[in-house]
C-alpha cells in the first residue's frame, strides 16, 4: 500500500508547451532499420521543428529507453547532439520500464517546478525490432577471459573452452524475472481473478481503434506528429476491426495458468497490445518562458505519483499499480476519481485497463486494501481514452508515456472548461503500468 | 534532376566539340549567388552606362547611384585590353524617338563581343501605353518607349555565356532614384536574377525604402510560405532566412518529415497544414503573431499537378488541382491581402504568388494546371493597390522550366526540348525562384505592384 507524502509548499506548476511523436511502427516492419537513436532523433527534430528551437539552449533532455543496446549508454544527449539543438544542451537517460517516458516527464517538470530548470524535453522511445540480442553466459564469460589474457596461450585456452552450443544467441525475453511468466500470464491471472470478459475487453479494444482512427480523421495528431519513414499512422490501427473479426482471433495469454475449473483464457493478440516501434517527446517550460517566445501553454502538470505492488508473492497483479497510485495522488491532491474530465489508462492490454478500473470502483478492494471506507470512486467510460490508446496506436515501452501525455494536453486545451466542475479548469489523469509491479500516475489540469 | 547533357557539354572535352561542330546547344554556368558572400562581387566587371542624349540627366544620376554600391563605373565604351564589362546599364528614360536609340544601341552592340561571362544589360526606361489605356502621350514617345521592350528581348536572344538583358519600366511619375527602381536594377545587375532573361518589370510608384543592409534586405521580416518541405517551396524558404527573415513553413501534415529538416536547417518553425482548410490562414496568421508578432510576407508557393490530356480529364483531377493551386490562395488572401492584417510599424505587407508560364503560355496536358496559374495572375493584378496604404503589395512570379522532383516526371525528350526552348538553353533552379521572390518581399520592392515576374531563362513560349 502507498502511503501519500505530505505535500510541500506548491512549487510552481510546469507547463506543458507541446508535444511531438513518430506514428508506431509495428515490430520488424517500417522501422525495422532504425535505431532507439534514429528514431528519438526524428521525434526530436520535429519538436524542435514545431516549436523553432534550432540552435536553442534547453536546460535538460530526458528520455530513456526499456530495451537498450549497451552502446546506447548515453542515448539521450547522443540525440541531442544529433538534432538541431544548441549542443550545450544537457541531457540524461531515465528508466522504469514502461513507465520510463512519464517518469522522465515527470523529472523534467519537478526540476522546471524547483526553478531548476526553465526549459526542457522529457521523453522516451523503443524497438522491439532492434532488440538487443545476448550472446551465452558461457561465451561471455569466455570473451571477457580472453580480453583480460595477458599472453597468447592464455588467450587461446580461453577461446578453447567455448563449446558450439555457446554460439546460439539468447533470444530477448519479456519475462518477468521473478515468476518467469510473461507480462500477459501474469495480467490473463488478474484478468481471471477480476472476472474480465473477453467481450469487454474485445470492446475495449474496437473503442480504441475507434476513437484513434477518429482522431485521425480530425487532424487532432496534425500538430503532435511528424511522420517518418513513409508511415504517417499508427501502423497498428486498425480503422475498421469490429466487434465480429476480434470475436474470431485466438486467446494466446492465459492458457499456462488456466485451471479446468477456472475460467477460459480470454486475452488475444486483439485484445493486447502489439510489440512496437516509436518515440515521443514533450516541451515543457515554466510559464514566463512560454510567454516570452509567444507560446500558448496547454496544459500544467498538477502532481504525479509511482508506486509498486509485491506481485513475486502474488499478493496483487502485476500491472495493478494503478489501483494504488491514484487513491494516493487523490489524497494528496483532494481530488475525486469524478473530477477528471479524461482519464488515460495505458492500454498495456484490454484487461489491466478494466481491471484497474474495477478495483477503483469496488467497495470491497477500497476497503481491505487501501483501507478506505469503500470504493475510491468511479470513473465515465465515455471519458476514458477518447483517443483511443495503446492497443490501436501500438506501445514502444518508454514512448507511450509522451504520446499520452502529448494528447491528453492537447484534449485538455481544446476543453478548456471543465465539464464536470464548471467555472474550472479541465482535469486529465495519467496512468501507466510498468513491469516490476510498478506505475506511474500524473494529473494535468487545461491551462 | 539534374542536366546530364548541359554537363556534357558544359566541361572541355570531346563532347563539347562535338556539341560546338553540330551546332548543337551549349548551355553555360549561370552566375548565382554565393550564400558565403552574397552580391559580392555584385557584376563580374566595369559598369558601362550609356544613354540617349535626352537622358543624359538621369544616367548621371543612375551613375551615382551605382558608385554607391562601390561598382567600376564607366560612360566611356573604351576598356583596358583583355578587360571585359560586367555590365552594361541603358539609360533611356527620356527617349523621345524610336530613332533616338540608335547611337546607344551602336554603342552596345559595341561590347557586346567584351562582356564577361553572367555579365548584365539592363535598360532604364518609362512605360509605354498599354493596350486599354488612353493616353496623352505623343505617338512617336509611345513609339520609343515600347519600342525599348523589342529591343530588350532581341538583345537578350544574342547574349551568350549566361549574360542576360532585361528592363526596368518606369511609370510616368517614377524618379530613376525611386527605391524600387534602384532595387530592380540591382537585382537585374546581380547574381540574384542568373534565370531572368529577357523580361521587362514595371515599377509603379516611388514607394518602398532601402534596405539598411542590401545584403540581409529581409532583417526584422517575418514570412510564410505553403508548400515548404519540398522543392521551389523549400529554396524560398532558405533565401528569405539568407536575406534575414523569419520563416514558417507550411505544408501537408504527411510531408512532415522534410518540412521538419528544412525548417531545422534555417531555424525556421514548422507548421503541418493543409491549406484548403477554412481556417488556414487564420491559424496561420496566429502562430505567426505568437511567435514574430507580426506577419509581413505572405509566399503563395504550394502546388500540385494532376496532367491529363483535356480529353481524358476527371473532374477528381480538375477539383482537386484547382482546390489546392488557387482556391486555396484565393481564400487565405480574404485574411492576408485585407489592410491591417500583414505588416507591422517597421515592415511592409507582401503577397506573392507562384504563377507559371504554362499559365501565361498554356501547355498540352494542363488546362488544369494553366487555369490555376493564370488565375493567381488574375487575382494578383486585381489585387494590385489594395495594400498601397501600408506599403504592401501583391505581385507573382512566373517560373519557366525548373529542375525539380515535380518536373524531373516529365520524360526526357519533352524535358530537353523544354530545357533548349530559352535562351539561356537550360532549365533553372529552385533557388532562381526563390531569389526572385526575396527580391519581391524585399523593402526595395515597394514601388512594384501587381506584377507578374518570369523566372524562365528566356522561356521562347507566351509574352
Amino acid at each position: 500500500m502507498t502511503s501519500a507524502p505530505t505535500p510541500q509548499t506548491p512549487a510552481k506548476r510546469a507547463a506543458i508547451v507541446g508535444a511531438n511523436r513518430i506514428p508506431f511502427g509495428k515490430a520488424g516492419s517500417a522501422y525495422a532499420g532504425a535505431s532507439n537513436k534514429d528514431m528519438l532523433t526524428a521525434a526530436l527534430e520535429g519538436l524542435v521543428a514545431r516549436f523553432g528551437l534550432a540552435g536553442e539552449r534547453l536546460d535538460e533532455v530526458a528520455a530513456g529507453a526499456v530495451v537498450k543496446h549497451s552502446r546506447d549508454f548515453n542515448l539521450t544527449r547522443e540525440t541531442v547532439l544529433g538534432s538541431s539543438l544548441d549542443h550545450h544542451t544537457p541531457a540524461y537517460d531515465v528508466q522504469r520500464a514502461c513507465g520510463t517516458g512519464l517518469e522522465a516527464i515527470v523529472g523534467v517538470a519537478n526540476k522546471i517546478a524547483l526553478g531548476q530548470a526553465q526549459v526542457g524535453v522529457g521523453g522516451g522511445v523503443d524497438s522491439a525490432s532492434d532488440a538487443p540480442v545476448v550472446v551465452s553466459e558461457r561465451l561471455r564469460k569466455a570473451l571477457l577471459r580472453a580480453s583480460r589474457a595477458k599472453t597468447l596461450p592464455d588467450r587461446l585456452k580461453a577461446f578453447a573452452a567455448i563449446r558450439p552450443r555457446d554460439l546460439a544467441p539468447v533470444a530477448p525475453d519479456v519475462a518477468e524475472p521473478r515468476t518467469g511468466l510473461s507480462m500477459g500470464e501474469h495480467q490473463a491471472l488478474t484478468t481471471a481473478r477480476w472476472g474480465i470478459t473477453r467481450e469487454a475487453q474485445d470492446a475495449l479494444a474496437l473503442a480504441s481503434h475507434t476513437n484513434l482512427a477518429a482522431a485521425y480523421e480530425r487532424g487532432f495528431f496534425d500538430d503532435l506528429m511528424t511522420p517518418y519513414r513513409r508511415l504517417t499512422r499508427d501502423e497498428s490501427l486498425r480503422a475498421d476491426t469490429s466487434m465480429e473479426k476480434l470475436a474470431k482471433l485466438k486467446p494466446v495469454f492465459g492458457a499456462r495458468t488456466a485451471t479446468p475449473e477456472g475460467p477460459a483464457a480470454t486475452m488475444t493478440a486483439g485484445n493486447s497490445t502489439p510489440l512496437s516501434d516509436g518515440a515521443s517527446v514533450v516541451l515543457l517550460s515554466s510559464d514566463e518562458w512560454a510567454t516570452q517566445r509567444g507560446l500558448p501553454v496547454l496544459a500544467h502538470v498538477v502532481d504525479a505519483q509511482a508506486a509498486a505492488v509485491d506481485f513475486v508473492a502474488g499478493e496483487e497483479g502485476l500491472l495493478m499499480g494503478g489501483a494504488y497510485a491514484i487513491p494516493a495522488l487523490l489524497d494528496r491532491t483532494g481530488m475525486r476519481l469524478e473530477d477528471f474530465d479524461y482519464v488515460e489508462i495505458h492500454e498495456a492490454f484490454a484487461a489491466t485497463v478494466l481491471a484497474t478500473v474495477a478495483a477503483l470502483e469496488d467497495e470491497d478492494f477500497g476497503r481491505t486494501r487501501l483501507g478506505r471506507d469503500g470504493a475510491v470512486g468511479t470513473i465515465d467510460r465515455s471519458r476514458l481514452n477518447v483517443t483511443g490508446s495503446s492497443l490501436a496506436a501500438g506501445h514502444p515501452f518508454a514512448a507511450t508515456g509522451g504520446r499520452i501525455v502529448g494528447t491528453l494536453a492537447k484534449l485538455l486545451h481544446e476543453r478548456d472548461e471543465s465539464e464536470v466542475r464548471p467555472g474550472s479548469p479541465a482535469r486529465g489523469l495519467i496512468s501507466v503500468c510498468a513491469a516490476g509491479g510498478q506505475v506511474v500516475t500524473m494529473i494535468l489540469e487545461a491551462a | 534532376m539534374s542536366d546530364t547533357y548541359a554537363k556534357l557539354v558544359g566541361a572541355p572535352g570531346p563532347a563539347q566539340q562535338l556539341a560546338k561542330k553540330l551546332g548543337l546547344p551549349r548551355p553555360a554556368r549561370l552566375r548565382r549567388t554565393d550564400p558565403t558572400s552574397v552580391d559580392r562581387p555584385l557584376t563580374p566587371g566595369p559598369v558601362l552606362v550609356l544613354s540617349d542624349d535626352a537622358s543624359t540627366a538621369d544616367a548621371d544620376t543612375v551613375a551615382e547611384g551605382l558608385l554607391a554600391w562601390d561598382l567600376d563605373v564607366h560612360r566611356d565604351a573604351r576598356l583596358p585590353d583583355h578587360a571585359r564589362w560586367g555590365a552594361v546599364v541603358l539609360v533611356l528614360t527620356e527617349l523621345p524617338h524610336p530613332a533616338a536609340l540608335s547611337a546607344p544601341a551602336m554603342q552596345l552592340g559595341s561590347v557586346l563581343r567584351s562582356l564577361a561571362p553572367g555579365a548584365r544589360v539592363v535598360s532604364l526606361s518609362r512605360r509605354a501605353p498599354g493596350p486599354d489605356a488612353t493616353t496623352n502621350l505623343a505617338p512617336a514617345v509611345a513609339a520609343a518607349r515600347a519600342g525599348v521592350d523589342g529591343f530588350v528581348r532581341s538583345v537578350a536572344k544574342e547574349l551568350r555565356n549566361g549574360a542576360t538583358a532585361n528592363g526596368v519600366v518606369l511609370a510616368d511619375d517614377v524618379d530613376v532614384r525611386a527605391p524600387s527602381v534602384r532595387g530592380a536594377l540591382r537585382f537585374f545587375l546581380s547574381a540574384r536574377s542568373a534565370f531572368v532573361d529577357g523580361q521587362l518589370l514595371a515599377v509603379v510608384s516611388g514607394a518602398g525604402s532601402e534596405p539598411a543592409d542590401w545584403a540581409r534586405p529581409l532583417t526584422g521580416v517575418a514570412a510564410v510560405v505553403t508548400g515548404a518541405a519540398r522543392g521551389i517551396g523549400a529554396e524560398v524558404v532558405r533565401v528569405l532566412a539568407r536575406d534575414g527573415a523569419h520563416v514558417l513553413g507550411v505544408d501537408v501534415p504527411a510531408a512532415g518529415e522534410s518540412l521538419t529538416s528544412v525548417m531545422n536547417e534555417v531555424h525556421g518553425v514548422a507548421l503541418q497544414l493543409d491549406i484548403t482548410a477554412e481556417d488556414a490562414a487564420a491559424r496561420i496568421l496566429d502562430v505567426a503573431r505568437s511567435r514574430y508578432g507580426h506577419l509581413d510576407v505572405v509566399v503563395h508557393n504550394a502546388g500540385i499537378l494532376r496532367d491529363k490530356l483535356l480529353a481524358n480529364m476527371s473532374a477528381e483531377k480538375f477539383d482537386d488541382l484547382t482546390a489546392v493551386n488557387v482556391t486555396a490562395p484565393l481564400r487565405m488572401n480574404e485574411t492576408f491581402a485585407r489592410p491591417g492584417v500583414l505588416g507591422s510599424a517597421s515592415t511592409a505587407p507582401r503577397v506573392i504568388s507562384l504563377a507559371s508560364t504554362s499559365g501565361i503560355a498554356g501547355n498540352r496536358g494542363q488546362t488544369n494546371y494553366a487555369n490555376a496559374k493564370a488565375g493567381l495572375i488574375g487575382m494578383t493584378r486585381a489585387l494590385a493597390g489594395s495594400l498601397t496604404d501600408a506599403g504592401g503589395t501583391v505581385n507573382a512570379v512566373a517560373p519557366g522550366f525548373i529542375e525539380t522532383e515535380m518536373t524531373a516526371s516529365v520524360p526526357p525528350v519533352p524535358r530537353q526540348v523544354m530545357r533548349w526552348a530559352s535562351s539561356l538553353q537550360q532549365g533553372g533552379r529552385p533557388v532562381d525562384v526563390a531569389e526572385a521572390i526575396a527580391f519581391l518581399a524585399s523593402p526595395q520592392a515597394g514601388g512594384i505592384d501587381g506584377q507578374v515576374l518570369r523566372v524562365c531563362g528566356q522561356l521562347q513560349t507566351g509574352q
